[in-house]
């Protein structure tokens, strides 16, 4: 292993979320249309699409949803670009890698040799491959649309709307703000050990050291949990959670809401 | 092991949110009870930290490094029902917010990790550590075990998810719609990964968590701990009393193990070469190898290394006894006898080696 590299490693991931973070907290203020529409419009919109191409049996089902959101993309002023380095690009790499073998295990009629192997791509491995890579691109696309062009806050107060018990949506959001103060937390541990440190790093002293970090991460976080509750009793919890409910729908978000289902509904028929 | 959006059909993901929903409703319920307004910043604060911890790029030996999930320490510092909700939560902010595991999929995740690894991981943390002292050292090995067949359970539910899509959904030329692979594949390549790399990963986070909070915050492990005494002495080792149920099953065992007799044959690729020369045996085992036909004399590698060592105990029927019913028994007791020497002598060495150190 090379010296630190664990360490490296996890201040690199830890750094990843925090600018994930950002990057999504400024799309979701930009003027682009998915950030002008009501966020339960959003939910259910995006949600009913997720749902049409996760049981849509034709590929072109599966690609006009595709269409579709980087449509919707464009004009939410989401760069392609990064959809395609955060979204497209991992997705393909992942799930290619894990449908590549199916071309040539599904039993099929074969269309193709590899050549010196010999082993034969199949028509039904190769269309089931292209399900699998195209579905995953295409709701991974439209749920990260989702979170990226709607504040964090208002996705967890959308979700209300499929009767998710409030305090469930409370502890969401304060979840989220607790894992963004976690890993400044647990960056500030590393950074430091990292900073008190000469020569390498041996295995085992790395495990020890990840141990001793989630331990300790463990205990503050604990000792934290105490804080935040003496900090609500103080401002007067007593158990009971209210979320304030702001949202209004005006024409144009009903208008969204039917043509997302119009979409949805489309892409389910095409795809029977 | 988080499972994306497209792997499973909707009537797989309906079904595994149909099954995970109880276990959410009864966790809600039992830790609104129990927990009342404290509910909310622990199960905030504790989700949380899974997350955090989930992306910790544990060091591996071998130079390689894993990824683990943290359930099982979850499970053994709050519970199997916090830790159902806590690790849930976790799941369900990395699949929206992170894109790290499906919308759609949440279910089956959440009842894959969340759930069945938070049961196993408790229920086998509690059946080693039983009533043993929070400084034992028996509780390090339960964590550890814990968490190496929490993720082991997840990752094969996993599989099993994934291998039954081709028998579920294919489209009209027969072409798989979602996860391509049918069970003999999914079930392989999927542990093969988890049985090393990711269940040791878990391993080393369970035991490891568990060792430094023995030592510098014990009180976090008394909530799994019923009737155990507050600090223990981590070099009095296993607690043997505390072992008595076990010792007296293994009794139980050893006492019925003439059962083995009934069996007849021998057990698939466990043959010797005189059961290859002999015409009757030869014939049972192509019979229960798809008929393929045996090589017509022993393999002479196999013929040469069986008579390298010669078991004191062949066949489980010592030589000089003539019941085959008792030489079951002494061979287990005998067995059993040198597992249970070899597990004092280690703890001997071990308590010697933390005195002297």
């Amino acid at each position: 292993m090379r010296p630190n590299r664990f360490i490296q490693g996890s201040i690199h991931g830890f750094l990843r979320v925090l600018e994930h973070a950002l990057e999504s907290e400024e799309l979701a203020r930009r003027n682009g249309l998915l950030q002008s529409l009501d966020p339960r419009v959003k939910l259910l919109g995006i949600l009913g699409l997720i749902v049409a191409v996760a049981a849509s049996r034709r590929l072109e089902a599966i690609g006009g949803v595709f269409a579709v959101a980087c449509v919707l993309a464009v004009w939410s002023q989401a760069p392609l670009h990064t959809l395609a380095t955060r979204v497209w690009a991992g997705a393909f790499a992942f799930t290619g890698a894990i449908a590549l073998p199916a071309l040539f295990l599904t039993p099929g009629r074969p269309i193709w040799r590899l050549p010196v192997f010999g082993w034969a791509v199949t028509a039904q491995g190769l269309r089931g491959a292209i399900y699998l890579i195209s579905r995953v691109e295409t709701t991974a696309t439209l749920s990260v649309l989702l979170v990226l062009c709607t504040p964090w806050a208002h996705v967890l107060k959308a979700l209300r709307v499929l009767r998710v018990p409030i305090v469930v949506v409370v502890v969401l959001g304060m979840t989220y703000r607790y894992i963004l103060l976690t890993i400044a937390t647990v960056q500030e541990m590393f950074e430091s050990r990292r900073s008190r440190m000469v020569g390498k790093l041996e295995g085992r002293e790395s495990r020890r050291l990840a141990v001793a970090t989630a331990g300790v991460l463990l205990s503050k976080t604990m000792q934290l949990s105490g804080d935040v509750y003496l900090a609500m009793q103080s401002r007067g919890f007593r158990g009971e959670v209210y979320v304030l409910d702001e949202f209004e729908m005006r024409f144009r978000d009903w208008s969204w809401l039917i043509l997302f289902f119009a979409l949805g509904a489309a892409a389910l028929w095409v795809g029977r | 092991m988080h499972i994306p959006d497209g792997y499973l059909s909707p009537a797989t993901c309906a079904v595994l949110y149909t099954g995970a929903a109880p276990f959410w409703y009864v966790a809600l319920r039992r830790l609104k009870r129990s927990l009342a307004s404290r509910l909310i910043p622990l199960l905030s604060v504790f989700a949380a930290f899974s997350f955090v911890v989930m992306m910790f790029n544990l060091p591996l030996p071998g130079g390689t490094t894993g990824h683990a999930v943290g359930v099982s320490i979850a499970a053994i510092v709050l519970g199997p029902w916090a830790s159902i909700l806590a690790i849930s939560i976790a799941l369900f902010i990395q699949a929206v917010f992170f894109g790290d595991g499906g919308i759609t999929a949440l279910g089956a995740n959440c009842f894959n990790m969340a759930i069945a690894g938070s049961l196993v991981a408790y229920l086998t943390y509690r059946a080693i550590s039983g009533k043993c002292p929070i400084g034992s050292r028996r509780r390090v090995v339960a964590a550890g075990v814990a968490g190496y067949l929490s993720i082991n359970v997840a990752a094969l539910l996993a599989a099993v998810e994934f291998g039954i899509q081709p028998l579920l959904s294919r489209d009209a030329s027969g072409a798989p719609l979602y996860a391509p692979y049918p069970l003999k594949i999914a079930i392989p390549a999927m542990m093969a990964g988890h049985l090393t790399v990711a269940g040791l990963a878990e391993l080393i986070l369970s035991a490891g968590l568990v060792a430094w909070l023995q030592r510098s915050h014990p009180s976090l492990l008394s909530a799994t701990a019923p009737g155990a005494a507050e600090a223990g002495d981590g070099a009095g080792g296993f607690g043997w009393l505390a072992l008595r149920p076990l010792v007296t099953g293994l009794a139980a065992l050893m006492l019925i193990t003439p059962l083995g007799i009934l069996a007849v044959g021998s057990a698939w690729g466990e043959w010797s070469p005189r059961d290859l020369t002999n015409p009757a045996v030869r014939r049972q085992i192509a019979a229960v190898s798809s008929n393929q036909a045996l090589p017509p004399r022993v393999p002479q590698g196999m013929e040469r290394l069986s008579s390298v060592w010669t078991a004191p105990f062949p066949a489980y029927a010592p030589r000089f006894l003539r019941s085959p019913s008792f030489g079951y028994f002494l061979s287990a007791a005998f067995g059993a006898g040198l597992i249970l020497l070899a597990a004092v002598a280690g703890n001997w060495v071990f308590a010697r080696q933390r005195r002297s150190g």
